[in-house]
């Protein structure tokens, strides 16, 4: 007979600590812990990242413990259940009380009761006392008190009270968190694990077209909560979006198809963009109702409870037109080469490598200006917010990147501009090669002849690199010795050097001085050879301008630079491990849109919590309750007053109703 | 409550509030009206909807505060003076603001916020004599320091408003978008949110504790804008561009505001309750109180400041909420009052806890405002530095 009332009294207790106060705290403080955790581990990286980062011992730890997805793991949900549970509890155990706070008066209290608040004072009315319960009523209802009179015998009390709404607050504020994490939870990512769990939906990767989407991957089309982005290029059209759960995508058919009309960007003048929109067309599949539409940044778009957002954007194939430089032994006269972006193109011209084309931006605005080259200190003190400082940002035009595979399988990434870029004062062609994504680019920088093409340093390389072309080279070189004999051995030293050059570059020249000249003669040997490379650079670059039909120059500071950087630029092809320069020539742009479809139907349910959320506390923290007693006795008025809340501002209240009070019943105050 | 029974009695201490208004209200309440009717015929027909509903919404709560808070009117009439004496200058010319004299060494935006810097550590400076020296009149000096500098930033951000219309129609927009400007709000915010408790209570001791985060603000916001030109206004990328911003940072920085002053009361009140300074400070059930006014309004405000975020969040990335680093700490700063106020709601757990807990708050809030951006990546695109 002992064990109901043990397991009642047990229950009792429970729920008398879930809706405690201090279980609130605690709950919110881990609350508040548990979130920091998702901030400073990044969320939902790919799993190798991780285990870059965390290395093999930890990572499985932690992807286990779900650090990697703190927010949807079982733990961080629980804690928020809790919560919910307990603020449930914590509004059902006060609702009852708290209607009767905001109904009741309290108009039974004991005299003795109202001796022990600690806001009261005792008047003495000079009013006749009929006259008094009026007068007090008239002062109450008049500073917005509403009241109740309870005659006793030989005594009348009136209890008035006002701000009962702060009350209400509590019941709105606390109910609204339960609202909005009940609306958050049918948003979140749970009714998607569940649907995989349920309808055994499990994720696809690689690359295939929707069709070939196994229908084990499909979503209803009445799933009722998701988030998905789709991907449309100009022109074309789609119905899914795409869900990407670890590793791989779901796809979910949409109940309309989305066409691309047109995709802008535009720009303001400091090349920041200003505005992301796309024209699109939007086709019901079953009313056959078509909405054409501009969705933008900021501006979503609704229908059938699916919202379309404007969330990026990618290039959609656009069409490329290359000039291909050879620069590898061997003859290659520059020829056209017409793709798109996202084609693979193998070249047997060049020894089985393949191409990759994996990018284009029409649009590239850089920082050109030095770190901390910003305008006098004193500017950033005075005059407008507008001044521009030192950085220059310019547009430097379209850039492309591919990725060449050699047929080893090695591959190196290049992103090249394709309009010339100025540098202290110089043009060039420019173009960065890199290994792999984490280690840094080395760029080849092409200078321009003074028809601002490229052509010349090109012609320049086939006569270092082309063996035909190096013999005419080193004949012109020497033509200009006098001497005969000087000019037998300067042909074999120029025809060694570049050799050697051609071969291993400097350092080639260097190893060969090293092991070949005295140490002491050295650093003259390095100088003599870089010599004839120079001036081998020169009549190349003069070859090139007698075959192009241009003048022929005397070295000189003008054209200095150019030979230094034509120098340079062939320095650098040695390290540009690609057997051809690919210059954009001409390019037609496809953009792609990609959009965010969502259905989330704990949104109301959110907003209107919000809503209710700012309502209660607003009122909990500003409308204060205030109780106002006021008991008649023979030639007493006792004024008390309490509040549910303890603040200073009850003081002076209090002082001002007893000071009206006094004024009302026609008192002097005195010692209660 | 003994002391309410030997004061002498107020005449007709009990009259509706309208009739405790005096001339000087009303003629406030004119002139706002005023002033919002001037801007609608001006600009009006360059207004949406949305901005008509600000416009108007914003002559009652100007008249609001003005009554409620009476010093307030003559802070709005300076800002009002000197914006629009800016603004005239400027005659829509930006180079303007290097050749005349007034616009560059007074009241162009930058050299406006200069001098709210400067005003501001002035008040420091003398709030902490009047501690030292028990000085009422460095406390008075402090206070209009104080009350110059807001003048002096909020025509600042005014002023900032029009140049970036000046720069382009397209690029105009109000001053709440990146770090520098938020920093100037912020100080201004928590400079009046202090003055206003100040009169409250009127005690012009806490001046000293309150000043030096505005400071440490100001000389964040000088570094900032000095090593990053972040003083320079930059036109809204499209993330920014939305209605809800322009409500969301302020309110957020309502926030910030009060739970800064609470933290610096929260040292105020462990030194007086460990027997230091007790005598220049108030009393801690005082302390106690500005605490909890200031944590309260901040908290309201904040609790606004987050639903907007999240309003804004579901516009610009489809999700009101994505857990993004800057809406979590949002939450976590939230969260952690929301804490605090049923802390002091409990018996037991009231006094010297509750003010460490603010005192942790502030550092908790303010990884929230500039740490995330400095170290967590995510998606809110402004002021990462
Ligand atoms: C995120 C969660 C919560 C928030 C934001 C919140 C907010 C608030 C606020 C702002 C107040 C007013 C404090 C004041 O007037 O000084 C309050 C009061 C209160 N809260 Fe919460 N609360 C939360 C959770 C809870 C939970 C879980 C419980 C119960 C276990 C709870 C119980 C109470 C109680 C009893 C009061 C006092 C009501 C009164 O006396 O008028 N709260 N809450």
């Amino acid at each position: 007979m002992q064990h109901p009332t043990k397991r009642a009294s047990f229950l009792d207790d429970l729920i008398e600590l879930l809706s405690s106060m201090r279980f609130a705290i605690s709950l919110l403080t881990v609350l508040a812990i548990a979130s920091v955790i998702g901030t400073v581990v990044l969320q939902n990286q790919p799993a190798n990242a991780y285990l870059n980062q965390f290395g093999q011992f930890w990572d499985p730890v932690f992807s286990r413990i779900g650090l990697y997805a703190v927010y949807n793991s079982g733990w961080f949900i629980a804690i928020l259940a809790f919560l919910v549970l307990s603020t449930t509890l914590c509004i059902i155990r006060q609702f009852t009380p708290m209607l009767r706070e905001i109904r009741g008066f309290r108009e039974r209290a004991r005299e003795a009761s109202l001796r022990n608040f600690s806001h009261r004072a005792s008047l003495e009315p000079t009013l006749p006392p009929e006259e008094r319960s009026a007068a007090a009523i008239a002062y109450l209802t008049g500073e917005g008190f509403r009241f109740r009179v309870d005659e006793r015998e030989g005594s009348t009390l009136i209890a008035a009270k006002r701000g009962s709404l702060g009350r209400f607050g509590y019941l709105l504020a606390h109910s609204a968190i339960v609202l909005i994490c009940l609306g958050g939870l049918l948003d979140s990512n749970l009714p998607l694990a569940l649907q995989m769990r349920l309808f055994g939906k499990t994720a696809v990767s690689g690359n295939m077209t929707f069709a070939d989407v196994p229908a084990s991957a499909r979503l209803g089309p009445g799933n009722w909560s998701f988030r998905g982005n789709v991907y449309i290029p100009e022109g074309k059209i789609s119905g899914y979006s795409v869900i990407n759960v670890d590793e791989g995508v779901l796809l979910q058919p949409l109940p309309f198809t989305v066409e691309l009309k047109r995709f802008h960007v535009d720009h303001y003048e400091t090349g920041m963009p200003k505005r992301y929109a796309s024209e699109v067309v939007i086709t019901d599949n079953e009313s056959g109702e078509v909405f054409e539409r501009t969705l933008e940044v900021n501006k979503p778009f609704e229908h059938r409870g699916i919202t379309l957002y404007q969330s990026g954007f990618d290039d959609g194939g656009s069409l490329l037109r290359f000039t291909v430089h050879g620069m590898t032994a061997g003859e290659h006269p520059a020829f056209p080469l017409n793709t798109e972006v996202g084609a693979t193109i193998p070249l047997a011209s060049s020894g089985g490598h393949t191409l990759e084309i994996t990018g284009f931006r029409p649009i590239n605005v850089e920082n050109l200006s030095a770190p901390g080259s910003s305008g006098p200190p004193s500017t950033s003190f005075l005059g407008s917010g507008a001044r521009a400082a030192g950085n220059n940002l310019r547009n430097l035009g379209p850039l492309y990147s591919y990725i060449l595979r050699d047929p080893a399988g090695q591959a190196r990434e290049y992103n090249n501009y394709m309009q010339p870029v100025q540098i202290a004062g110089h043009w060039y062609l420019i173009s960065g090669v890199r290994t792999s994504r984490t280690d840094d680019v080395s760029w080849l920088r092409i200078p321009l002849d003074d028809d601002g093409s490229a052509d010349a340093w090109f012609s320049i390389h086939q006569s270092f690199f082309v063996p035909e072309r190096q013999v005419a080279l080193i004949e012109r070189f020497i033509s200009h010795n006098p001497d005969k004999d000087e000019r037998k051995s300067l042909k074999t030293v120029a025809g060694h050097v570049l050799t050697l050059f051609t071969k291993g570059g400097l350092e080639a020249i260097e190893n060969f001085t090293v092991t070949n000249v005295p140490e002491d003669k050295r650093d003259e040997a390095d100088m003599a050879f870089i010599q004839v490379l120079q001036s081998l650079t020169w009549e190349a670059w003069m070859m090139s301008r007698e075959a192009a039909g241009k003048s022929v120059m005397e070295p000189d500071e003008i054209n200095a630079p150019y030979l230094r950087d034509a120098f340079f630029a062939l320095t650098a092809s040695l390290r540009y491990g690609a057997p051809f320069y690919l210059q954009l020539t001409n390019f037609e742009q496809r953009q792609a849109s990609v959009l965010q479809a969502t259905r989330s139907p704990g949104k109301p349910l959110v907003y209107f919590g919000s809503l209710l959320l700012v309502l209660g506390v607003f009122a909990m923290l500003y409308i204060r309750e205030r109780r106002l007693f006021v008991l008649f006795k023979k030639d007493e008025a006792l004024v008390a007053m309490s509040s549910n809340r303890k603040t200073i501002d009850l003081n002076e209240t209090f002082i001002r109703h007893c000071d009206g009070l006094a004024a009302a019943l026609g008192a002097s105050a005195s010692q209660g | 409550m003994e002391t309410a029974s030997s004061r002498p009695v107020a005449p007709a201490a009990h009259t509706h509030w309208l009739t405790r208004l005096n001339a000087g209200d009303w003629l406030f309440a004119i002139a706002i009206i005023f002033g919002a009717g001037a801007a609608y015929s001006r600009y009006g027909q360059m207004m949406d909807t949305y901005e008509d509903a600000i416009l108007f919404l914003h002559v009652p709560i100007l008249i609001g505060l003005g009554w409620a808070w009476r010093p307030f009117r003559l802070f709005a009439a300076a800002v009002a003076a000197l914006s629009l004496t800016s603004i005239w200058f400027y005659q829509g010319d930006l180079a303007r603001a290097e050749q005349v004299f007034f616009l560059k060494y007074l009241i162009s935006s930058q050299t406006a916020v200069s001098w709210m810097s400067v005003f501001f550590f002035t008040a420091t400076g003398a709030y902490w004599i009047g501690l030292a020296s028990r000085s009422d009149s460095a406390g008075r000096i402090g206070c209009a320091m104080t009350w110059i500098a807001a003048v002096m930033g909020t025509t600042g951000l005014f002023v900032r408003w029009y140049e970036s219309y000046l720069l382009g129609p397209d690029i105009g927009h109000i001053p709440v978008s990146n770090l520098y400007e938020v920093f100037v709000f912020f100080s201004l915010i928590t400079a009046l949110l202090y003055l206003f408790y100040e009169g409250r209570y009127n005690t012009r001791k806490l001046g000293a504790f309150v000043l030096p985060v505005i400071s440490a603000a100001v000389i964040f916001l000088l570094w900032y804008s000095f090593t990053r030109d972040a003083y320079q206004i930059q036109p809204l990328v499209p993330a920014l561009q939305s209605y809800w911003m322009k409500i969301h940072v302020p309110a957020n920085f309502i926030g910030y505001g009060g739970f800064a002053i609470a933290a610096m009361i929260g040292i105020a009140y462990l030194l007086v309750s460990r027997g230091r300074l007790a005598s220049r400070l108030p009393e801690l059930h005082v302390l106690e109180d500005v605490m909890y006014k200031a944590i309260a309004i901040g908290f309201a405000f904040f609790t606004i400041a987050t639903i907007l975020g999240a309003l804004w969040a579901a516009e610009a990335w489809g999700s009101y909420w994505q857990w993004d680093p800057k809406e979590t700490w949002a939450l976590i700063v939230w969260i952690n009052y929301a804490a605090w106020l049923h802390m002091r709601l409990t018996r037991n757990l009231r006094g010297a806890m509750l003010a460490w807990w603010a005192v942790v708050g502030l550092f908790v809030t303010t990884f929230a405002f500039v740490g995330v951006n400095m170290f967590l990546s995510g998606l809110h695109s402004y002021g990462s530095l």
